[in-house]
């Protein structure tokens, strides 16, 4: 066969059912107490802080990590439970995502000891917020076209130029950016960029909020000025930034989050439908929750791939192709079906709005975190068409 | 399910291989295939894989049966061999050992049914059972005052219309008309019409998908063959795009059969509602799958895979024939939307995250 994908029927083992009661009681609690609301994915900027240093300290933060650096050593399975169950509820985990499920890794991979015994930690108390510097104003998905710069001083680098659609930097502690450090040489185009920890809310930073179509300023446009990096704040090899980029992917590319972005909105129409659906509610409704079972069992597996040590890169691909491209018509199907909604349903009113919400989100599903079209360059290039 | 780790699914790779060649089957105007490769099966103990030994079978488990299956529609087989499986696993929920040759399940269809009367003889007309024509008997499933009845009936004894379905395969009318079984049983306790269809969607879910993964290889070695505007059609990205398409539609079918495949292999019962939502989630996303992919592969392949002569319509076609077999996808949606709205919103995610 040319392509033996693999998507093996993983099960969740027994003891992710026991944290997964507890991560709903505590959900239960914090939306009882107003933390926030679950029916309310469009609330404004709520980056809750105390809700990240209460999840800390649940453990739930960093929690795969060794204990050393503030870590649980539990598994990528039991994460995987975590991360969907706060995913289903909307809770706010803008503040804690991005460094529990990448920039942590990445510091366990590449950062000097003291820098780890430093930050991880406190990445796991839920104290602070990354941001990912990649995109610029000329390079989006042509990550290798990069051209901020790092230019060598005593002790560190110098870094001028703008990094721009940056997640969170409003509010992050620590960005983890790729700067260039040599040109691209003729052999290989990648060659030339390197991987720093840079700590942000500093002079010689400066973040511009950007509004995005949802009301939402999520995103920002940061600008270095002769802003200084020391030397061991370099993560990994100066220059080869792109042999590092690859093996962290598979991770970023086929969570919970890559398929259940606008999930809420079916939740809401099996609710205006009611206990008697009619037949084309019934099988709108049928065809939409196999769908999200499939993508969840899909999902599952590439994480049982994960924990067993494999590096699923294509099949995590195809999660997040047809995860997002899901999620991104998923608002439309429902509001197909809500059209025929009575209008006495109780949640009418929530679930428009909830509509409105994810139908102005869908747009950005299939660009963040790796366009559809790179995701399928991709998947050609494991198929052995490139 | 990897074949390595299954030696039954093995053999039947290796059978397949040997007498079910895709190119010399399609070249094969007077079926002289069919006979070899059916003794082939049938010495292996494949067809009664699920029936265990005191029953007349070979005793091979779910699972491994479910990945001869997975094999079978990666070759697009064409004898009775999924049915007769079947078939032989329904006789068995009854405790009816099987006979010996081709076998397939009366009825296919949710909406048919067979009754049993007060001498208890059978009734009823099954619209769609594939290769009646060439099955010896009938496993049947039939209602009556006394609950749900498994029975063996003699082929010769019914009425078959014969017709050819969409994949080119026997997909026939049968009529009982006071039939009197070989042997009458009484089903399980919850054993019902429904559970029969579950089980059937699930065989149809991973021949489905087995035919998406050919669909795909042969798709991926056509383009990487054919040259248009002086290159290989692989190296144009509209075409990388739509193969890596087909690829997601092949993965989740596979994901979705298998999974659906292990819950039954590993379930106690199969009354509940995480096998309805495992079985019923896989034959709707494989049906839609096969859709979207057969599509696809066709697409890469231009005219020549239109022809009779081509063999990409022995996978593709019978892709989209599978779909209808034990209830269609629209069917099962309507199910499961019911099943869903029934437990309310707040049930919807509890289950998915049960699985």
């Amino acid at each position: 066969m040319t392509a033996a994908l693999r998507f093996d029927p993983i099960r969740l083992p027994e003891k992710c059912e026991q944290l997964r009661k507890e991560v709903r009681a505590f959900l239960a609690e914090e939306i009882a107490a107003g933390t926030f609301d679950p029916h309310a994915p469009n609330r404004e900027d709520n980056d809750a802080p105390e809700f990240s240093r209460r999840v800390g300290a649940k453990g739930w933060l960093g929690m795969t990590w060794p204990k050393k650096y503030g870590g649980q050593e539990r598994s990528f399975l039991e994460r995987y439970v975590v991360t969907e169950e706060m995913r289903v509820a909307n809770a706010p985990t803008r503040r804690f995502f991005v460094a529990d499920r990448q920039s942590g890794p990445v510091l366990l991979k590449y950062a000097p000891e003291h820098i780890k015994m430093d930050i991880l930690p406190r990445i796991c108390r839920g104290e602070v917020c990354f941001a990912i510097g990649m995109s610029e104003p000329n390079s989006g998905s042509d990550l290798f076209a990069a051209k901020t710069r790092a230019t060598k001083t005593d002790g560190g680098y110098l870094i001028n130029g703008t990094k721009i659609w940056t997640s969170s930097a409003h509010i992050a502690d620590y960005m983890i950016a790729i700067f260039r450090t040599s040109p691209p040489t003729k052999e290989n185009r990648r060659h030339g960029l390197t991987q720093f920890l840079v700590k942000m809310k500093q002079p010689g930073i400066q973040v511009n909020p950007i509004g995005q179509i949802t009301g939402q300023f999520e995103f920002n446009e940061v600008v270095f000025t002769d802003y200084f990096v020391p030397d061991d704040h370099v993560l990994g090899e100066v220059d080869g930034a792109w042999k590092q980029a690859t093996s962290e992917l598979a991770y970023e590319r086929s969570g919970p989050e890559r398929f259940l972005e606008t999930y809420y909105v079916l939740t809401e129409l099996v609710r205006a439908v009611g206990k008697n659906p009619d037949t084309r509610s019934a099988e709108g409704i049928g065809r939409l929750v196999a769908q999200v079972h499939t993508m969840r069992r899909m999902s599952v597996s590439v994480a049982g791939m994960l924990q067993a040590g494999k590096e699923p890169v294509v099949e995590a691909s195809i999660v997040k192709d047809i995860g997002t491209v899901w999620e991104q018509q998923l608002p439309h199907r429902v509001r197909d079906l809500a059209a025929f909604v009575e209008e006495t349903a109780t949640n009418r009113e929530t679930l428009e709005k909830q509509l409105d919400f994810a139908i102005k989100t869908a747009p950005k599903l299939t660009i963040q975190g790796g366009t559809t079209e790179v995701l399928r360059g991709i998947i050609a290039r494991g198929l052995g068409l490139r | 399910m990897a074949e390595s780790e299954n030696i039954v699914a093995e053999t039947a790779e290796k059978i397949f291989a040997d007498l079910a060649d895709a190119q010399t089957i399609n070249h094969d105007k007077h079926g002289a295939w069919k006979a070899p490769l059916w003794q082939a099966l049938t010495e292996a103990g494949l067809p009664l894989s699920w029936v265990p030994d005191d029953l007349g079978g070979s005793g091979a488990s779910l699972a491994e049966g479910f990945s001869v299956l997975n094999v079978a529609g990666r070759h697009a087989i064409a004898v009775p061999l999924a049915e007769t499986m079947l078939a032989g696993w329904l006789l068995t929920q009854g405790k009816i050992a099987s006979p010996e040759g081709e076998m397939t399940v009366v009825p296919a269809s949710p909406k048919d049914r067979v009754t049993v009367g007060a001498d208890g003889s059978l009734s009823g007309r099954a619209r769609g059972v594939p290769f009646a024509k060439e099955a010896k008997h009938f496993a049947v499933l039939a209602s009556g005052k006394d609950g749900t009845s498994i029975a063996l009936v003699d082929a010769a004894k019914c009425r078959v219309e014969s017709g050819i379905g969409l994949g080119g395969d026997h997909n026939d009318t049968v009529t009982l008309d006071k039939v009197q079984p070989v042997t009458v049983k009484p089903a399980p306790k919850s054993f019902d019409q429904t559970t029969l269809m579950l089980m059937g969607g699930v065989v149809r879910s991973l021949q489905i998908a087995g035919s998406l993964e050919s669909m795909l290889d042969i798709s991926v070695r056509y383009s990487n063959e054919r040259v248009a505007f002086e290159k290989k059609i692989s190296k144009f990205q509209a075409v990388q795009h739509n193969l890596a398409r087909l690829a997601g539609e092949s993965a989740a079918a596979l994901a979705a059969a298998t999974s659906a495949a292990d819950t039954i292999a590993s379930a106690t019962s199969l009354d509940n509602d995480a096998v309805f939502l495992e079985a019923a989630a896989a034959k709707i996303r494989c049906s839609e799958a096969a859709e979207k992919g057969s599509g696809i592969a066709h697409q890469v392949h231009g005219a020549i895979g239109f022809t009779i002569e081509h063999i990409l319509h022995r996978y593709s076609l019978r892709a989209l024939a599978w779909r209808d077999d034990f209830g269609s996808e629209s069917y099962w949606a309507v199910e499961l939307g019911k099943l869903v709205a029934d437990r309310g919103a707040d049930e919807l995610w509890p289950l998915v995250a049960s699985r």
